[in-house]
């Protein structure tokens, strides 16, 4: 039996919604065009900018570069598609930018206009299953975000702390933060278990999956706060190098 | 204290209809359904509502207030900006009856298509044991009270009308109860794809915000059968694996 009513098309943002349900999407579209825009500018500068003292760009790290022999253009080209894909897959930002981005739909109970939908059932939205592997990727980046995050402490002269120091590791921790919260680790860890009391080390994996569960309750948070953070590493780092501002140094 | 409201509600038969407007005297504490019963008891006793607990637990008296779907029972009338009109209209995503009143019976047939729980053999011991902490989970999906405000706000079913493919996300959620299940035996992870087309949730969670018990339907329904369907359909090495060792 075909169903009587084939959904309305709602206009383009009609809605009779009186709140303010187009500040977060708007707000979020922003940043997006913000990051985006940096990062790409970023990306093709020159590579001496990348460092400063004992702090790395978090754009470029790891350098692969060291590895291909006469790749001259920036080690951040080679690195930067894997915390995108991650990004790009994740869950909570596919909910960002499918509802910022493409509208899709703008907030809920807001028109999208007449169009088409066939959601993540064909391309390119289908290739957003692949989410687990950039997961796979992006761990072995944390690791190398820590290792730097120590490297943050070894100035030319012995150990010390500056400003950027602490502009890496809260890069460092909020990377951590929204990586161990990742819907497909949650599964991954325990999530696909049905029966943990049957499972070989259930119990284990129960916990795991609980304590994945507590992180991803506050993915949304993690995924900003790590997006402005890996950011602002860059900037800091950058203009660090470039001698626009002077790092502090604490001792 | 009594103050006077302006109330727009959608009158009509099957789409045919328009809002009407009307003065309301309104007293503190009063909840949406409450104006609604004093329009019909004042002004339009043909005004068509359903409702039946009035307590946020019978899923009855789903509406759109200011353009929210709401229950109109747990929808304070001091929670809305008093100072203009109040808009009340019927559920968009499902056939119009009269007046607030739709036809959600779409949602049974599609409960009928899932396949019901299918404990596994008992134990040697005769039992079929299992630990509150393994069905913790489940249980947070049986809280919900049919209201289906989730599959009304749904894109998918209000926009895009897959009513035919898509179980929408109160489904999904019941899909989830029984496929982490630790005593189920069932495999419905090629329903969910196919039939309950979990693909058609972009996961922008509006099933989420409006749910009024609060059930975390795409983070801990959804996305976890979506990994599952991954698991299946769209992993190649999980797939290739599947192949060698001969395992479905
Ligand atoms: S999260 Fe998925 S099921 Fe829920 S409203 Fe959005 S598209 Fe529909
Ligand atoms: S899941 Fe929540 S919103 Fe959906 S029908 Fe159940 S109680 Fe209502
Ligand atoms: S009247 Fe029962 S939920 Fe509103």
């Amino acid at each position: 039996m075909a169903y009587p009513v084939p959904g309305t098309r709602e206009p383009f943002l009609a809605t009779r919604r009186q709140d303010g349900w187009w500040v977060v999407p708007l707000a979020m579209a922003a940043t997006f065009l913000v990051f985006v825009v940096y990062a790409t500018w970023a990306a093709f500068q020159p590579r001496e900018f990348s460092h400063f003292g004992p702090y790395i760009s978090p754009f470029y790290s790891p350098d692969l570069t060291k590895w291909i022999p006469g790749f001259t253009w920036s080690p951040a080209l080679l690195i930067l598609w894997i915390p995108a894909g991650f990004r790009l897959t994740c869950y909570y930002g596919r909910k960002a930018y499918y509802r910022s981005v493409t509208f899709s739909p703008p907030a809920c109970a807001v028109g999208k206009g007449d169009r088409d939908y066939k959601g993540e059932r064909a391309l390119p939205w289908v290739l957003n299953n692949l989410h687990r592997y950039f997961l796979y990727l992006v761990t072995v980046l944390v690791i190398f975000h820590w290792f730097h995050f120590f490297d943050a402490f070894k100035f030319d002269d012995g150990f010390g702390m500056g400003l950027g120091t602490l502009v890496v590791a809260a890069d460092t921790i909020f990377l951590t933060l929204y990586v161990f919260g990742c819907h497909s680790l949650r599964h991954l860890v325990g999530g696909r278990i049905d029966c943990y009391s049957c499972a070989a080390s259930g119990l284990v994996r129960h916990k795991a999956w609980k304590g994945v569960s507590v992180l991803n309750d506050r993915h949304n948070l993690y995924f900003w706060c790590s997006l402005v953070t890996v950011g602002f590493g860059d900037v800091y780092v950058r203009m660090c190098a470039m001698g626009v501002w002077n790092d502090v140094r604490f001792f | 204290m009594s103050r006077t409201v302006k109330m727009k509600v959608y009158r009509g038969e099957q789409n045919v209809g328009q809002f009407h407007e009307y003065d309301v005297s309104i007293d503190d504490g009063m909840v949406v359904l409450d104006v609604i019963h004093r329009i019909q008891a004042t002004e339009a006793p043909d005004l068509a509502c359903r409702w039946n607990c009035k307590a946020g637990k019978c899923g009855s008296c789903s509406a759109e207030v200011n353009g929210k779907p709401s229950l109109m029972c747990m929808t304070r009338m001091d929670t809305l900006p008093q100072d203009k009109i109040i808009t009340v209209e019927p559920l968009k995503a499902f056939p119009h009856v009269r007046d607030l009143v739709t036809d959600v019976s779409w949602n049974y047939t599609v409960n009928k298509k899932i396949r019901p729980f299918k404990p596994r053999p008992k134990a040697a011991d005769g039992t079929h044991r299992m630990y509150q902490y393994e069905v913790d989970r489940v249980q947070e999906f049986r809280k919900c009270i049919e209201c289906y405000l989730c599959q009304n706000v749904c894109h998918a079913l209000r926009n895009h009308g897959k009513h035919e493919e898509f179980a929408g996300p109160r489904f999904l959620a019941r899909l989830a109860s029984l496929e982490m299940h630790p005593l189920d035996s069932d495999d419905r992870i090629p329903f969910i794809k196919e039939g309950g087309g979990v693909g058609f949730c972009n996961i922008t969670k509006c099933c989420t915000e409006v749910c009024p018990e609060h059930i975390h339907i795409t983070d801990n329904a959804i996305i976890p059968l979506k990994e599952r369907v991954a698991d299946r359909y769209y992993d190649p090495i999980q797939m290739l694996f599947r192949v060698l060792t001969g395992n479905k």
